[in-house]
């Protein structure tokens, strides 16, 4: 009888633990948000971010990229000779590249690459005491630490996703073209024929709501590393680094599904 | 009679379960130099973030220039902290900027003045804190003396009444920690500032006190002078005084029952 109870009181616990954390997230992100409107945002800390995580995240993605579109071009050829369409290639590489895949995989790099390093270096600046520094100096840490890279985050997530989808079709050509055979005007005919700007809109919305995701989940477990005593230290970091990118991810591809039905 | 800029009236806090401090009481005259001195987890720089409005008390006040820091609405905090200085244990320097940058950040944010009046102030400072020429370096570039002196540097870059400083000396050479012991003074001398200094090295405490208060296990055991300290009959003062380890021992049954984990504090 003891062992329920404790399960029940167990279960009860994680519950308000995770619905506290969950409030102190949406807490977190409006405090951000209201900074805005409490005095001017620091244009050189914008720019600094919009080069960190765009400009330097530019060779990965279209890396990423290239290859995506390539696999993705080689797997609708397989199929789509089996029924005699190959004509459709184009349309079904630029179809699943400009509502899917580009905005996800970018988003997962993004992650990948910006979202730990974020986490971490704002888990080192709390282990550090520079936010409480801040604080002592009068700076709004929200407005001069948190706002900059959620708003870079805001500005370079859709446009590296476009830049996904551009070379995603590119890879794609390759792939339809020059190695099996499709006519160039049946390709690219086949993408313009078929991408309206709604499937653009969409692409970029949900990218718009990754890119929110990506930085403000980082931000939020590097900033609270200090609220569980046994998360201080290099190992706090690295768990609170581990904990964000997964999360991260999950919650992205939670939204995907959403906006997803919801554009549908 | 002078009316204290720092009043701490009935402070305590605690961690969880944990008491660390106990009806703490303490004033801060304009002008003087205040010691808080204690052994390891004695509460000192817990004392500290509350004195900073970091944390928030279990109970208790905390007036800084006539404002009650923990019920200060935030434009008043914010105005408080533009008259006050911090120096950090570890200098908290921002990783991502220089030394100057660090150091021009109060000006930057809580000023209008120009950059070249910025600049000018900036090299001041770090002159007067001996760092001259170190502005373009980063904080992973510096020595734990340097970095302490550059978090100085910031936290009088405002010219601030009331400069907070964290373990100065902690980790120092002891040429070093002289050097910023004198910085201190210095300060107090030529600025007019009151300053609040929280460590552990009795040298320090010596050299720079006008009035220590000793906390012990998160209570105030000793507020006077640095003669008043120095020939207090309190058997814990002395064995911090004189380096001895504490021989205070729990009684057998607290042993037994702390061995045997019945005991969970």
């Amino acid at each position: 009888m003891n062992a329920l109870f404790n399960s029940v009181s167990n279960l009860g616990a994680a519950t308000r633990k995770n619905i506290d954390s969950i409030g102190l997230a949406t807490l977190f992100l409006l405090r951000i948000v209201s900074s805005l409107f409490t005095g001017l945002v620091s244009f050189k800390q914008v720019i600094k971010q919009i080069y960190f995580i765009g400009n330097r995240s530019l060779i990965v993605i279209i890396v990423a990229a290239l290859f995506t579109g390539m696999v993705v071009a080689l797997q609708f050829y397989d199929t789509l000779v089996r029924f005699g369409s190959v004509d459709l290639l184009g349309s079904a590489v630029a179809l699943s590249l400009i509502k899917e895949l580009g905005p996800v995989m970018t988003a997962l790099m993004v992650i990948a690459r910006v979202g730990s390093a974020t986490c971490s270096e704002i888990g080192i600046m709390r282990n550090e005491q520079q936010f409480d520094a801040l604080d002592c100096m009068a700076i709004n840490s929200y407005r001069y630490v948190m706002l900059p890279r959620l708003l870079a985050a805001l500005f370079c997530v859709p446009m590296l996703t476009a830049v996904f989808d551009l070379v995603g079709i590119g890879g794609g050509y390759i792939v339809g073209v020059h190695i099996q055979g499709e006519s160039p005007g049946a390709y690219i005919q086949g993408v313009m024929d078929t991408i309206s700007f709604k499937d653009v809109l969409v692409g970029q919305i949900k990218s718009l709501v990754f890119g929110l995701f990506i930085m403000w989940i980082p931000l939020y477990y590097g900033f609270y590393l200090h609220l569980n005593q046994k998360n201080m230290g290099a190992e706090g970091v690295s768990n609170g680094t581990t904990q964000a990118v997964v999360m991260s991810a999950i919650i992205m591809l939670f939204s995907d599904y959403i906006v997803s039905s919801l554009a549908l | 009679m002078v009316k204290p800029i720092i009043t701490v009236e009935h402070l305590f806090a605690q961690y969880g379960d944990t008491h660390v401090l106990k009806d703490v009481n303490l004033e801060v005259n304009p002008g003087e130099i205040l010691v808080v001195m204690g052994g390891s987890g004695s509460g000192k720089s817990t004392l500290l973030n509350h004195m900073l409005g970091l944390k928030t008390p279990t109970s208790g006040t905390i007036m800084i220039d006539g404002v009650n820091i923990f019920t200060a609405k935030n434009k008043q905090l914010r105005n408080l902290r533009k008259k006050m200085g911090v120096a950090f244990q570890g200098g908290a320097l921002l990783s991502s900027l220089t030394v100057a940058d660090n150091v021009r950040l109060p000006l930057e944010h809580n000023t209008s003045l120009d950059t070249q009046t910025i600049d000018i102030m900036v090299r001041m400072k770090l002159e007067l804190m001996n760092m001259a020429g170190t502005g373009h370096l980063m904080p992973s570039e510096l020595s734990g003396g340097m970095l302490k002196r550059a978090g100085l540097a910031r936290a009088v870059i405002m010219d601030p009444k009331l400069l907070f400083f964290d373990e100065p000396s902690a980790g120092l050479d002891p040429t070093t920690a002289v050097e910023l012991d004198e910085l201190i003074l210095t300060l107090r001398d030529a600025m007019n500032m009151t300053i609040v200094v929280v460590t552990h090295e009795l040298e320090s405490v010596f050299k720079i006190a006008d009035r220590v208060v000793v906390l012990f296990a998160g209570e105030v055991v000793a507020n006077g002078t640095v003669d008043e300290i120095r020939n207090s009959p309190d058997e814990r003062i002395q064995n911090m005084i004189n380096r001895q380890p504490n021989t205070q021992r729990d009684d057998g049954e607290v042993y037994l029952n702390r061995l045997l984990n019945k005991d969970k504090n």
